[in-house]
C-alpha cells in the first residue's frame, strides 16, 4: 500500500520534472548558468544532510525490528531533526534566491521558467519533507507503543527514503546538469 | 444496509465446503447509529451505493446540459423551453455564445469525472471487489470512506464554478492553454477555471485512495483457493483500471497544479511568448511568457488517454461476466481475455499523442503514435471475438442485463472500428475536431460504458437491495434507449463527414453547413427522447427498491462468490466460511447435478472446465 502510494507520488514528480526538462530543452534562450546563480557548496551540504538522514532512518528501522525501541526512538528523533535542518537550509536558499530577484513569474537571469519550475519543484519537495518530519515526530511520540511498531517504522522509513531519492533527482536536474 | 433477518432462507444445495459451514465468520454484529450506518459508513457496500446514488444524480445534471446543447444546435438563438430560464435568465432563456461553450465544457467534465468513472470504479469497484473475492470488507475501510468524502469537495467546487464571475470554465474539458490560463481569454477563464482545477485535484485524491485500496484488497484479501486466474473478469478489469488510475492520475495532478500556478501566480508554464489574446499581450500585463502550451497537451493526454480506458475497461469486465451468466456458457478464452485487458491498458500509456496530430507536433512522432494506436485494435479484437465466441451456441436468456450487455458488444464494435480508422494521421487531418470524433467517443462512452453500467445495475440490483428489478419495464427501457442513442450518435458520423466542426455554437452561420440543420434537429429530438425515456429506468429503479419481487441469494444461478452471500449482504458479507475450488464460469458442465457449479462447490464425479 505504501509502495503503491509512492508509485503515484513518484509519477507526480515525474510530471513536474518532465515538464521542466521539456521547458529547458525547448527553450529558445540560453538556460541560466547554475554556478552563477546558486551557491553549490551550500546545496551539496543540504544534499549531504538529507542523505545522512536516510542512514539514521535505516538504523531506526533496524532497531525497531530488533525490538530496541529506545534506540529506534533516538534515531527517529535525529532523522526528524536533520529533516528540520534541511527545511531551514532550504528556507535560506529560497530567501537568497528571492532577494536576488527571482519570482514565480520572472527572474533576472532570463528564462522565466527557470525560477517558476524551481519554486514549483523544490516547493513540492519541501512540502513532502515537512509532512515527513511531522509523521516522524508523531511516530516517535505515539506509534512506538503499538504492538506493530516495527511495521509502522518501516512504512515511515519507505516514505522518507523516497523523499530523499526525489531530492537526488531534483539535485541532479537543477544543480548538476 | 438491512441485516441478515431480511434475507430469505438459503435454498438447500450441495455446497461441498469442508469443514461444513456452520460457524459465523462475519464480524461481530455492531449496532451503529444512523450516521455511522448510512452516512459515514466504512462498509464497502454502503460506500458503493453512495457512489451509485451520487453518480446517478450527476448523470441527470450532465444529461440536462446535453439537452441544452442540443437545443442550441437544433434551434440556435431561440428561447430554450424549461431549462432556458434557469440557465440564461439574463437573455430570457436564449443561449449565449459563451454560455454554450461553458455548457459543453461542463457536460464533458461532469460526465467523465463525476459520472462514468465513479459509477464504474466507485460503485461497482466498491460493491463487487470484496464480495467477488470472498472478503468481509476492503483492506482499508476507513481510507475507503475517506475516498468517497474527498469526492464531495470536488463536486462542491465544480458546482461553485457555475456561480463564479463570468460563469463556469469554458476552455473545453481538456482545458487547453492559453484559453484556460489567461483570464482575459474567455469569460469563464476567471475563477470558474480555478474552481474546476481545484475540483479535479480533489477528485484525483479521491480516485487515488480508491485505487490503492482496490489493488491491495485484490492482492491480499482473496478467499482460500481464489487464485488470480480464478477471479471473475470483473475483478481483473477493476484491478487493471485501478492500476491505470495509479499510474496516470498523478501526472494530471501535476499538470493541474502547474496550470493553477500559471493562473494564480503568473508562473507562465504554459503561456507562450508573443501571444495576443483579446487584443492584450499577457506579457504587457505582467504575466510570464516563454512557456509551452504543447506541454499541457502532453501532460494532460498522458493522463487522459489512459483515463479513456478507465472508462471502458471495467465495463468490458462486467459485460464478460453478464454474457457468461445469462448465456449459461463459460466465457470463451478466459486467459486471452485477461491478457488482452492488460494489453489494452499497457498500450494505452503510449498512444496519447494521437490526440495531438494537429497540434504542430513533429510528424515523425505522430507516426509512432499512429502505429501504437492501431496496435490497440489487436487486444480489442481478441475481446470482441471472445464475446462473440461466448454467445455462439449459448443458451441465451433474454433478460434485461443480457440485452444491455449484448448491445454493449455491438456498440463497442462501431465505436472501436471508427477509432482505428481515425487513428491514422492522414484521415485525422480531415476529420480532426469534427462531429466524427464526437460520434466516436460517445459510441464508446455512452453506447459502450453507459450501457454496461445499466447492464451491471440490472444484474447486481438483486444483490444490492434483495429485490429484482421489473423485467418488463427494463425491456421497455432498453428498446427505447437503444433506438434513441443510435438516432443521436450514428447521425453524428454523417455530420462529421460533411465537415461540421464540434464546439461551435452556431455552425449554420457558415453557409457550407446551413443544410445540416435538419439533421441536427433530428438528432436533438432523438436526444430529448433518450433522456425522457430514462423515466422508465428511474421508475423501475426506485419502484423495485420498494415493491420489487424478493429474491434469494442467487436469482441468476451464477457461479461467482457474491451470490453466496445473503441478498443484501449483512455487515461482514458472508455468513459461512468460503473455499474456492475452480473458476467462476462453470456453466453447462457435463454430468454436473445442475447447469452451473458454484465456485464453492467441489467437482466430485465430474470434470469442470478450468
Amino acid at each position: 500500500m505504501m509502495w503503491l502510494f509512492l508509485v503515484t507520488d513518484a509519477l507526480l514528480f515525474a510530471g513536474f520534472l518532465g515538464g521542466y526538462a521539456f521547458c529547458r530543452l525547448a527553450s529558445d534562450k540560453p538556460w541560466p548558468d547554475r554556478t552563477q546563480v546558486f551557491d553549490l557548496t551550500f546545496i551539496t551540504l543540504m544534499t549531504f544532510a538529507l542523505i545522512t538522514s536516510s542512514t539514521t532512518m535505516a538504523s531506526a528501522v533496524l532497531a525497531a525490528r530488533n525490538g530496541r525501541l529506545q534506540a529506534a526512538r533516538g534515531f527517529l528523533l535525529v532523522t526528524a531533526l536533520i529533516g528540520l535542518g534541511f527545511l531551514g537550509m532550504q528556507a535560506v536558499e529560497w530567501s537568497h534566491f528571492i532577494h536576488a530577484g527571482a519570482r514565480m513569474d520572472s527572474n533576472p537571469w532570463g528564462v522565466p521558467g527557470f525560477s517558476s519550475y524551481f519554486f514549483l519543484i523544490t516547493g513540492f519537495h519541501g512540502t513532502h519533507v515537512l509532512i515527513g518530519v511531522v509523521v516522524l515526530l508523531l511516530t516517535t511520540l505515539r506509534s512506538l507503543q503499538r504492538s506493530n511498531a516495527d511495521e509502522l517504522v518501516e512504512v515511515v522509513g519507505l516514505y522518507w527514503h523516497f523523499v530523499d531519492l526525489v531530492w537526488v533527482f531534483v539535485f541532479g536536474c537543477y544543480y548538476l546538469v | 444496509m438491512s441485516t441478515h433477518a431480511h434475507a430469505p432462507a438459503h435454498e438447500a444445495k450441495p455446497l461441498g465446503i469442508d469443514p461444513p459451514g456452520t460457524t459465523h465468520v462475519s464480524h461481530e454484529h455492531h449496532e451503529f447509529g444512523f450516521l455511522r450506518k448510512y452516512i459515514f459508513s466504512t462498509d464497502h457496500k454502503v460506500i458503493g451505493l453512495q457512489f451509485l446514488f451520487t453518480g446517478l444524480v450527476m448523470l441527470l445534471l450532465g444529461g440536462l446540459m446535453a439537452m441544452a446543447i442540443r437545443w442550441q444546435l437544433a434551434y440556435p438563438w431561440t428561447e430554450m423551453p424549461v431549462l432556458g430560464r434557469l440557465l440564461f435568465p439574463a437573455t430570457g432563456g436564449v443561449t449565449t455564445p459563451e454560455g454554450y461553450t461553458m455548457l459543453f465544457t461542463m457536460h464533458g467534465t461532469l460526465m467523465i469525472f463525476f459520472v462514468v468513472i465513479p459509477l464504474l470504479t466507485g460503485t461497482f469497484g466498491n460493491y463487487l471487489i470484496p464480495l467477488m473475492l470472498g472478503a468481509p470488507d476492503m483492506a482499508f475501510p476507513r481510507l475507503n470512506m475517506l475516498g468517497y468524502w474527498f469526492w464531495w469537495p470536488g463536486i462542491f467546487c465544480i458546482l461553485l464554478s457555475f456561480g463564479a464571475e463570468g460563469g463556469g470554465p469554458a476552455a473545453g474539458w481538456t482545458a487547453y492553454p492559453p484559453l484556460s490560463t489567461i483570464e482575459s481569454a474567455a469569460p469563464g477563464s476567471n475563477w470558474g477555471q480555478n474552481w474546476m482545477l481545484i475540483s479535479l485535484t480533489f477528485v484525483g485524491v479521491s480516485s487515488m485512495m480508491g485505487a490503492v485500496n482496490y489493488v491491495t484488497t485484490i492482492v491480499k484479501m482473496r478467499a482460500p483457493g481464489m487464485t488470480f486466474f480464478r477471479m471473475p473478469l470483473s475483478i481483473w478489469s477493476l484491478l487493471v483500471a485501478a492500476l491505470l488510475q495509479l499510474f496516470a492520475l498523478p501526472v494530471l495532478t501535476a499538470a493541474t497544479f502547474m496550470q493553477l500556478f500559471d493562473r494564480l501566480f503568473d508562473a507562465g508554464f504554459f503561456t507562450p511568448t508573443g501571444v495576443i489574446i483579446n487584443n492584450v499581450s499577457p506579457e504587457a500585463i505582467g504575466q510570464a511568457a516563454g512557456g509551452h502550451p504543447l506541454l499541457w497537451q502532453h501532460l494532460f493526454w498522458f493522463y487522459a488517454h489512459p483515463a479513456v480506458y478507465i472508462l471502458v475497461v471495467p465495463s468490458m469486465g462486467f459485460v464478460s461476466d453478464i454474457l457468461a451468466v445469462h448465456g449459461r456458457k463459460p466465457i470463451f478464452g478466459y486467459k486471452p481475455m485477461v491478457y488482452s485487458i492488460c494489453g489494452i491498458a499497457g498500450l494505452g500509456f503510449i498512444v496519447w499523442g494521437h490526440h495531438m496530430f494537429m497540434s504542430g507536433m513533429n510528424p515523425s512522432v505522430g507516426l509512432v503514435f499512429m502505429t501504437a494506436t492501431i496496435m490497440i485494435a489487436l487486444p480489442s479484437a481478441v475481446k470482441v471475438f471472445n464475446w462473440l465466441g461466448t454467445l455462439w451456441g449459448a443458451r441465451i436468456q433474454v433478460t434485461t442485463p443480457m440485452l444491455f450487455a449484448v448491445s454493449f458488444v455491438a456498440m463497442f464494435i462501431i465505436g472501436g472500428l471508427s477509432g482505428i480508422w481515425m487513428a491514422s494521421t492522414p484521415v485525422d487531418i480531415y476529420i480532426h475536431d469534427t462531429y466524427i470524433i464526437v460520434a466516436h467517443f460517445h459510441y464508446v462512452v455512452f453506447a459502450g460504458s453507459m450501457m454496461a453500467i445499466f447492464a451491471a445495475i440490472y444484474h447486481w440490483f438483486p444483490k444490492m437491495f434483495g429485490r429484482a428489478m421489473n423485467e418488463t419495464l427494463g425491456k421497455i427501457h432498453f428498446v427505447g434507449t437503444f433506438i434513441a442513442l443510435n438516432g443521436v450518435f450514428y447521425m453524428m458520423h454523417q455530420l462529421g463527414l460533411a465537415g461540421l466542426m464540434r464546439r461551435t455554437a452556431d455552425p449554420y452561420a457558415y453557409e457550407t453547413y446551413a443544410h445540416l440543420q435538419p439533421m441536427n434537429q433530428f438528432i436533438s429530438w432523438c436526444a430529448f427522447a433518450l433522456l425522457g425515456w430514462q423515466i422508465f429506468f428511474v421508475l423501475n429503479f426506485f419502484g423495485s427498491m420498494v415493491w420489487g419481487k424478493r429474491v434469494g441469494r442467487n436469482p441468476w444461478n451464477a457461479c461467482s462468490l457474491e451470490w453466496e452471500a445473503p441478498s443484501p449482504p449483512g455487515h461482514g458479507n458472508f455468513d459461512k466460511p468460503l473455499a474456492v475450488y475452480h473458476g467462476p464460469y462453470e456453466y453447462g458442465v457435463p454430468d454436473a447435478p445442475k447447469d452451473f457449479v458454484p465456485q464453492t462447490q467441489k467437482a466430485v464425479g465430474f470434470q469442470v472446465h478450468a
